[in-house]
């Protein structure tokens, strides 16, 4: 494990209609981009709740991109505004807790913009290598569950 | 048969756990009957040493109220959990972190340097700070350990069930004794409360809007506030649409909107980021520059949102805090 150089693990939720079509766009394109993003297609990013991106914080990722349709382009209308306002009242708080700005980032990509999808993944895994991984606290759990936990790993090394 | 014996007992607390449990009035009185009080050092003598002496799993019932942030508080948890058969993390600060848990936001040591140095009230021209050993003249003395962070109690040792709330509601106190003598507890793990939003309780139900658009939240000193009418209607931050129901809106009764202390339902795993995303989607801003304008108007969004659960929420703590 030790001196292989840093991948940044980025989760990507990109909505159905517009930044998912530009992606296979990208594909159909050849235009290749950073292996970093795993991308999660929700059908719209106002179906993004904040708790999805600090979940992903918290099991590993060391940045989460949301991509959506551009103002007055959502399938449903009024989506993208709404995730444009959690996102952007969620990094206000991150950034209060400390956590640097590019970790978390939306744009808007429409279907027809696969450049743009691989400018933006590029970009970002490179903003995020030079961060750094993330390293959030870990979680407490109780004692006894730890020891529960070793005494399992235990078993099974025998 | 024997009475169930029952502890209770206050880690960091503010101790209006303990004057909940003194709310239940008369109803304290067949409490006594029907239980036997075997430890409470708030309001009856006794001393760890008697806790100690006790076989594991005596109590039948330990309810402990207040977080964990000292070295002394971690042991009592452990010897509580050793000590009982059920026990109760009861009210918001064991539950979620409560008000001591927006300590996380800050490192162990800025805490202390700002209490024990910045703080405009404070002097403090020798730069004490607390020691865990101090020789005085009379001999040494011991403080316990101040830790790094804040934890809720079921971060520290297994916990069987919740009651939530700060302080929880007399109500739900009621019911849960009951259900403890009737031997009637839901399956391990269960919060004791409604499982619904606190708007399916209040009596200002009737008025909420049907479509909720706020275009700018207000506080309450900032309006007159009609004392009928749905409080998030008319501005306020109100958060019983994602907080727990089980008070029956006490504070909203009496003008005051919802700040969450009976935490989320069953279904929300981080009550802050559940929140955050309910009031960002009900602003009315449309136009991207606006919205940081909107957003403005939520002050302190972390302190509002994580007021009760920072220790529980995915963060658990700023970085480098
Ligand atoms: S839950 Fe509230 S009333 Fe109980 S100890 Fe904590 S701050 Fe005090
Ligand atoms: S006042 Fe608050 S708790 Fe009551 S209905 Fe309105 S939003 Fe819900």
């Amino acid at each position: 494990m030790h001196n292989e150089p840093f991948e940044p693990r980025i989760v990507a939720f990109f909505c159905n209609w517009c930044t998912y079509t530009a992606s296979d766009l990208t594909g159909i394109s050849r235009l290749a981009y950073a292996p970093n993003v795993r991308v999660i297609r929700v059908m719209c990013s106002g179906r993004i709740d904040p708790q999805f991106v600090l979940k992903a914080l918290r099991q590993g990722a060391d940045g989460v991109l949301i991509g959506g349709c551009h103002p007055g382009d959502c399938h449903y209308q009024e989506g993208n505004y709404k995730c444009l306002r959690r996102i952007k009242l969620l990094k206000r708080m991150l950034a209060e807790m400390g956590l640097e700005d590019e970790r978390v980032r939306l744009e808007w990509i429409a279907g027809s913009e696969g450049d743009k999808v691989q400018k933006v993944v590029n970009e970002m895994t490179e903003q995020i290598r030079r961060l750094g991984p993330l390293r959030l606290a870990p979680i407490p759990v109780p004692h006894e569950l730890v020891e529960e936990e070793l005494a399992m790993a235990g078993a099974e090394e025998a | 048969m024997s009475k169930p014996k029952v502890g209770f007992n206050w880690l960091a607390s503010c101790g209006g756990c303990e004057e909940a449990i003194i709310d239940l009035n008369e109803k304290i009185l067949d409490v006594v009957a029907a239980v036997d009080i075997v430890f409470w050092p708030c309001a009856m003598d006794f001393k760890k040493d008697d806790v100690r002496a006790m076989a594991d799993g005596e109590m039948d019932v330990c309810f402990v109220n207040g977080a964990i942030r000292t070295s002394e508080e971690e042991e009592m948890a452990h010897l509580m959990r050793q000590k009982s058969k059920i026990l109760i993390a009861f009210g918001s600060c064991s539950h979620m972190g409560g008000i001591p848990g927006m300590g996380n936001f800050f490192s162990k040591d800025s805490i202390l340097k700002n209490s024990y140095q910045e703080s405009p009230s404070t002097i403090n021209l020798d730069g004490t700070f607390p020691q865990m050993e101090t020789i005085t003249p009379l001999g040494e003395v011991e403080l316990p350990e101040f830790l790094e962070y804040v934890r809720t109690l079921n971060q520290v040792v297994d916990v069987d069930y919740y009651l939530p709330g700060c302080p929880p509601p007399v109500r739900l106190i009621t019911e849960a004794l009951g259900a403890i003598l009737e031997n009637k507890l839901p399956p391990k793990g269960t919060v004791l409360a409604p499982d619904k939003a606190l708007c399916d309780e209040c009596p200002r139900k009737e008025t909420k809007p049907d479509k909720m658009e706020i275009a700018e939240f207000k506080r309450p000193y900032q309006i007159i506030v009609d004392s009928e009418k749905c409080l998030l209607g008319q501005g306020l931050m109100c958060l019983g649409p994602v907080t727990r129901a089980g008070c029956e809106g006490v504070c909203t009764k009496a003008n005051m909107p919802c700040t969450g202390c009976q935490g989320p339902t069953s279904r929300v795993q981080d009550y802050g980021a559940k929140a955050l995303s309910g009031f960002a989607s009900i602003l009315t801003s449309m136009e991207e520059k606006d919205v940081e304008a909107v957003l403005d108007s939520i002050v302190d969004p972390n302190g509002t949102f994580y007021r009760y659960s920072l220790p529980s929420s995915m963060m658990f703590k700023s970085l480098g805090a």
